[in-house]
């Protein structure tokens, strides 16, 4: 029998507690214990990037990290960037607008890479957004397009920063 | 793909940690994961009992202690995320070696939950932070049941990714001398992608006098054997001499003779051209440097 323990946490602003494996990866646990599965599994061992997720805002990769482990934590995955059900974050208008994403599967890790990112550097350069998104990948587009994406969606951020100020 | 299973514990104090280690079979410390979860993860180790350490109080820290040595030094805690190490201010400005090794290890995600202690204790060979440890000549703190302890970090490497500790001992953090303001420093690695570990790294530290003639230094490789290789050959042929590309390019020639591993990411020969080229360029750069730091 797998031991087990109950989870607390919040995801999104949202409390949920559910019951786990001890030894259930936190990206599992989103998925399936939750039914978030905006959060993607590629490689499984911390390679790919598609699982990032923010814990307490910093940016993890959830399959290094058990559920356990986020108990009396705050999670921001995916769905949790847009604003509203009917409103899309600046960032991700920017990725529709500059075609930063094709399959779509490494979009959810590189958009809550990007969130960090752009917080904490505003006014990134290329090389900035380059070395950011080094640990996740991409096998459709190349990158350029995801560059262009952060750079304009950093553009949008710097400008709505402007105009509520 | 599952870590298979196990029990669970997350204690709160060293203590605990050390009390779980001697009285549990076949446990592992979990740190901040990111090498533990994916080897848990392709099921690479099959541990019992889990000990998570990131419950435990008093493991992150990052503090200057000057009454050390005579020159002080960095006291930092084996749960210090790697992020807050590349983000310390006092690292930055005490030992900017640490600084420009640790942008390249990994990736911000993996930063963010990666620790000093869980690095030093893998043990991987071309590890960034374990060839710091090693050119700094760093002290280990460790904790057992009989109290705490402290190893020399070339003493700490007992074999292949295996630290010299008891399996009832834990790492609770490490000291890292400084080095006097003005010092030069280079950490220069040759990975194929950004965030890899290194093929090859390596780590310089020097000072030199009023004439730019080296008075001392200290060069650590990585990546070339189960440990980190100090260059003392290089070290001593250093002293007095100015660094600049000939001379250097003499000096480093000897470094084509260390023991080299082979794997998939590069033959031996390749390694140890890399040992020859590498400490040229970071003696180099950290030769700029000080140059620098005197206008």
């Amino acid at each position: 029998m797998d031991e087990t323990r109950n989870v607390s946490l919040t995801v999104n602003g949202k409390r949920y507690e559910a019951t786990a494996p001890v030894r259930e990866t936190l990206a599992d646990f989103i998925r399936h214990r939750l039914g978030l599965t905006g959060t993607h599994l590629g490689c499984e061992h911390g390679v790919c990037g598609a699982c990032t997720i923010l814990l307490d805002g910093r940016s993890a990769r959830s399959c290094l990290m058990l559920a356990v482990q986020a108990d009396g934590h705050e999670i921001l995955t995916v769905e949790g960037i847009a604003p509203s059900a009917d409103k899309l974050h600046p960032l991700q208008e920017a990725f529709r607008d500059n075609h930063g994403l094709q399959c779509g599967f490494c979009t959810p890790g590189i958009l809550t890479t990007l969130i960090e990112l752009l917080r904490d550097n505003p006014d990134p350069t290329e090389q900035d957004i380059r070395i950011g998104i080094s640990g996740n990948l991409c096998r459709c587009t190349g990158y350029q397009n995801i560059v262009i994406a952060a750079l304009d969606a950093a553009k949008r951020l710097r400008e709505a920063q402007k105009e509520s100020a | 793909m599952k870590p298979p299973p196990f029990s669970y514990h997350d204690p709160r104090t060293a203590a605990d940690v050390v009390g779980l280690l001697g009285s549990l079979d076949n446990a592992k410390l979990l740190a901040g994961g990111q090498s533990l979860m994916p080897m848990l993860n392709m099921r690479f180790v099959l541990p019992d009992h889990v000990i998570d350490l990131n419950r435990v109080d008093g493991l992150s820290y990052i503090r200057e202690n000057n009454s050390a040595l005579e020159i002080g030094a960095i006291e930092i805690g084996a749960m210090t995320r790697q992020r807050d190490i590349e983000f310390s201010d006092l690292v930055r400005e005490r030992c900017p070696l640490m600084h420009e090794a640790i942008n390249q290890v990994g990736h911000r995600q993996t930063r963010n939950r990666g620790t000093l202690g869980g690095s030093l204790c893998h043990l991987d060979p071309s590890a960034e932070l374990v060839t710091v440890a090693a050119v700094l000549d760093a002290k280990v703190s460790v904790a057992g049941k009989d109290g705490t302890r402290s190893i020399d970090f070339a003493e700490f490497p007992a074999g292949y990714m295996t630290p010299a500790i008891e399996l009832n001992e834990l790492v609770t953090g490490a000291s890292f001398p400084c080095w006097p303001a003005g010092h030069g420093y280079a950490f220069v690695e040759f990975a194929r992608r950004h965030g890899d570990f290194a093929i090859v790294s390596v780590a310089v530290l020097i000072e030199e006098d009023s004439n730019g003639k080296v008075t001392r230094a200290s060069i650590t490789l990585g990546g070339m054997g189960p440990a980190p290789v100090r260059a003392s050959e290089v070290e001593r042929a250093l002293i007095g001499e100015v660094p600049e590309e000939k001379r250097l390019r003499e000096i480093c020639e000897v470094l084509r003779k260390l023991d080299a591993i082979e794997d998939i990411h590069a033959p031996t020969s390749y390694r140890q051209q890399l040992a020859t080229v590498l400490p040229r360029r970071a003696l180099l750069k950290a030769h700029e440097r000080m140059m620098k730091s005197r206008h």
